[in-house]
């Protein structure tokens, strides 16, 4: 505990308001009739489904595999059939529907037989491999599928590994109370990705507002036969960015443009370590998560919710309230909106707030930029959000990239301290969806025109060819005829052979174009064809002879 | 006098001699302004400027031949980017080679093709898997939407499928703070700001 820890610059800090969600204890949310699990629940492709509808899963049964290297799998959160594999609203700012799995639940929540792994046993890869069709993923917010970040490549070791359990936006308990019930079971996780990152260092970093969490987690690591440091890290927003819990820890700062595991380091969101140890101590794969519920509800807390559980159904339990103005999943820096409350818990939802007017009161009506420059002061990239702002709205994109518009981790301190009101975020936003959609455009273009040119390229080669081929079969002839006129006597031989060579080529051509169908026939049908022909043959010969003896007399 | 003129001539000859070589040595290959037209051209190659292919106009653009307002794949959007590489006014689109659409890929429907390889031979960007007698497919993701294999098709089996949005392709729109009237009812703000 007497690590030197660093300030990393910018922050704020906001009303955390904890309190409201931990003084109840976690609850399980009872079984909904209907589960929904979209396909894309993390970062990469989306898992292929693997079920049918009208088929009867199990609990914890694989119903959507993982496909392409960054891909995860989803499994059946309880027992029952698969209903329908169709388009369903899903928890994104866009309103938009993607492919999900419905399930009717049949009430017996029937586990598929676990088999728990004995990770010591393993090689690091079938470990990994055997992760990634558990369904795991960084619960921390970004959820990226855990398998590869398992994986220090080339290097083999990862000097360092950092368990994040700051939870520094507010509103939001669930890692807090995650780690006040179940301390231990966080560090066997923990000594899962120690066995497969060969980590040397390993330090968990908690925010100092959460002193039971704090407690129970140091506790828990007095039992372990691995060095664990334990850190309160000051309070401070975003101080659970992983690059600003990297600076506050280590002093250490991630370089533009690159991961933190290219400096040594690897950071692990706490509920990932406890889902790590449900797969490797029970097999059971990713099907639940603790939700918190909060903000304009009767009794904030936290859940034990099943992946799919719609959204509305954890409101209800926690008690509806009236006039809520609307509903964001994550916290008030960060969250997005959900266009629905009928949409399911994702792998992603950490928190469920519900806004009212008292609690988040409307804007008010957005200023002129001042340029006052309390935005910079509090970023904690380092950017100029001022300019990143003024180009953004102007559309100029490739001065916003050159201001390293990438590099903003969309904390939302800036929108925080704007005397201006001005959606700040919503503009890099936009500003890197516009860049990565004209990306995509451009790649397209230019694949077309490099398709477009090598099809010209092609049509001209064969234009070619066929050129080369003509004139090679003229200067053939050409010769052979020279070679025959040489030979015999004269013009009149040569054009003998010509004529002979065009017949020639008139019945080749004519025995190439037979129909080729008479083959591979039955003898009887062979049979009776030959029969035809043969009286044929014979109807062709009577009627020549009474031409001959015509002919004769 | 007869110095200066020395003079003068000297130099003539050397500057001459210099731009002489460096004419021939430091010559451009290719012409750098249609390339750099061709760059901001939709490489739809749907011919409807009026020349065969996205290349040929933007040559014809650099000439001095073409307008730039020919091209309906590329849109306004395309004729403003065109009129700022080239330093003249934008102007509207040219009705009359058709208009702008959203995009959109071609698709067969493989119950009435007849595997007569026409549409195969139409399409620009070889998108069309298929041989004579056997089942055409587009293939989607290199479709650029040019509509060239609906006119050869002898049994019209191909209609344009406009591209629905879906998740990946989804943007954050340009933020706006939605204008309220005084005593209406108050939309949730779009990021979710603001903290008790």
């Amino acid at each position: 505990m007497t690590r030197e820890l660093f300030a990393f610059n910018g922050g704020v800090h906001p009303p955390d308001h904890k309190t409201e969600s931990t003084w109840r204890p976690v609850h399980p949310a009872p079984l909904p009739k209907k589960l929904v699990i979209p396909l894309r629940q993390h970062i990469g492709n989306p898992a292929k489904p693997i079920v049918a509808v009208g088929q009867r899963v199990l609990k914890g049964q694989m119903i959507g595999a993982a496909e392409g290297f960054i891909s995860s799998a989803v499994h059946a959160p309880s027992s029952g059939f698969v209903t329908a594999i169709d388009m369903q609203p899903v928890p994104h700012a866009s309103g938009l529907s993607d492919l999900c799995i419905t399930l009717t639940t049949d009430g017996r929540d029937e586990w598929i037989a676990l088999t728990p792994l004995d990770y010591t046993q393993f090689s690091p890869a079938d470990l990994r491999a055997r992760l990634r069709d558990m369904g795991l993923v960084g619960l921390g917010g970004a959820v990226f599928p855990s398998a590869i970040k398992l994986d220090p490549g080339a290097a083999h070791t990862l000097p360092m590994l950092i368990l994040n359990g700051c939870e520094c936006e507010p509103w939001i308990t669930c890692d807090d109370s995650l780690m006040r019930d179940h301390a231990a079971e966080i560090l066997q996780g923990v000594a899962v990705m120690r066995h497969l990152l060969g980590s040397m260092e390993i330090l968990v970093g908690i925010e100092d507002n959460k002193p039971e969490a704090l407690a129970a987690i140091q506790q828990a690591a007095e039992g372990l036969d691995f060095a664990v440091e334990i850190v309160a890290v000051p309070t401070i927003y975003p101080g659970g960015g992983a690059k600003q819990l990297i600076k506050t820890l280590t002093c250490k700062e991630v370089p533009s443009g690159k991961l933190s595991t290219d400096i040594g380091i690897q950071v692990f969101n706490v509920g990932t370590a406890y889902a790590l140890y449900r797969a490797v101590f029970h097999g059971e794969p990713l099907i639940s998560r603790l939700v918190t519920v909060t903000g304009h509800v009767l009794r904030p807390q936290n859940f034990v919710a099943l992946i799919g559980t719609p959204m509305i159904e954890l409101i209800q339990l926690a008690g509806e309230c009236d006039h809520g103005t609307g509903l964001l999943m994550g916290g008030p820096m960060m969250g997005v909106p959900m266009p629905r409350a009928d949409v399911p818990v994702v792998k992603a939802t950490n928190c469920l707030l519900v806004q009212s007017a008292e609690l988040f009161p409307p804007l008010p009506r957005e200023l002129p930029c001042i340029r006052c420059t309390r935005c910079a002061d509090v970023c904690p990239a380092d950017l100029q959000p001022q300019d990143l702002y003024r180009f953004a709205k102007a559309q100029d994109f490739g001065r916003a990239q050159e201001y390293h518009l990438f590099d903003c981790i969309e904390c939302g301190c800036c929108s925080y301290v704007c005397p201006s009101h001005i959606p700040l975020v919503d503009f890099y936003r936009y500003a890197k969806s516009e860049i990565w959609a004209r990306e995509k455009e451009k790649k397209a273009a230019d694949l077309a025109r490099e398709r477009h040119e090598f099809r010209v390229f092609r049509q001209e080669r064969e234009k070619r060819e066929k050129a080369e081929k003509l004139a090679a079969r003229a200067q053939a002839k050409k010769q052979e005829l020279t070679a025959a006129a040489a030979s015999g006597d004269g013009e009149a031989a040569a054009r003998k052979a010509l004529i002979a060579a065009a017949m020639e080529r008139a019945k080749a051509q004519k025995a190439g174009i037979t129909p080729q169908n008479t083959d591979k026939l039955a003898p009887d049908k062979q049979r009776e064809i030959e029969e035809i022909e043969a009286r044929r043959a014979k109807i062709r010969e009577t009627a020549h002879q009474p031409l001959e003896q015509e002919k004769k007399s | 006098m007869l110095a200066a003129i020395g003079v003068m001539i000297a130099i003539a000859v050397v500057v001459g001699v210099v731009l002489g070589w460096s004419a021939i040595r430091l010559k451009v290959e290719g012409n750098p302004l249609a390339e750099k037209i061709d760059a901001i051209l939709p490489q739809t190659q749907c011919g409807q400027c009026g020349f065969p292919g996205c290349k040929p106009y933007a040559t014809a653009i650099a000439k001095g031949e073409a307008d730039i307002n020919l091209c309906p794949p590329g849109g306004d959007e395309g004729v403003k980017k065109l009129a700022e590489l080239l330093g003249v006014e934008a102007k509207p689109m040219d009705e009359s080679h058709g208009q702008h659409k959203p995009k959109s890929v071609a698709f067969i429907d493989e119950n009435i093709c007849i595997g007569c390889t026409l549409c195969i031979q139409a399409c620009p960007v070889d998108a069309i898997a298929g041989a004579a007698k056997q089942m055409h497919t587009i293939i989607a993701s290199e479709c650029t939407g040019c509509e060239l294999c609906i006119a050869p098709c002898p049994v019209d089996c191909i209609t344009m499928v406009p591209v629905t949005q879906d998740l990946p392709q989804w943007k954050w729109k340009y933020p706006r703070i939605p204008l309220i009237a005084m005593g209406t009812t108050i939309a949730p703000s779009p990021s979710g700001r603001g903290l008790g």
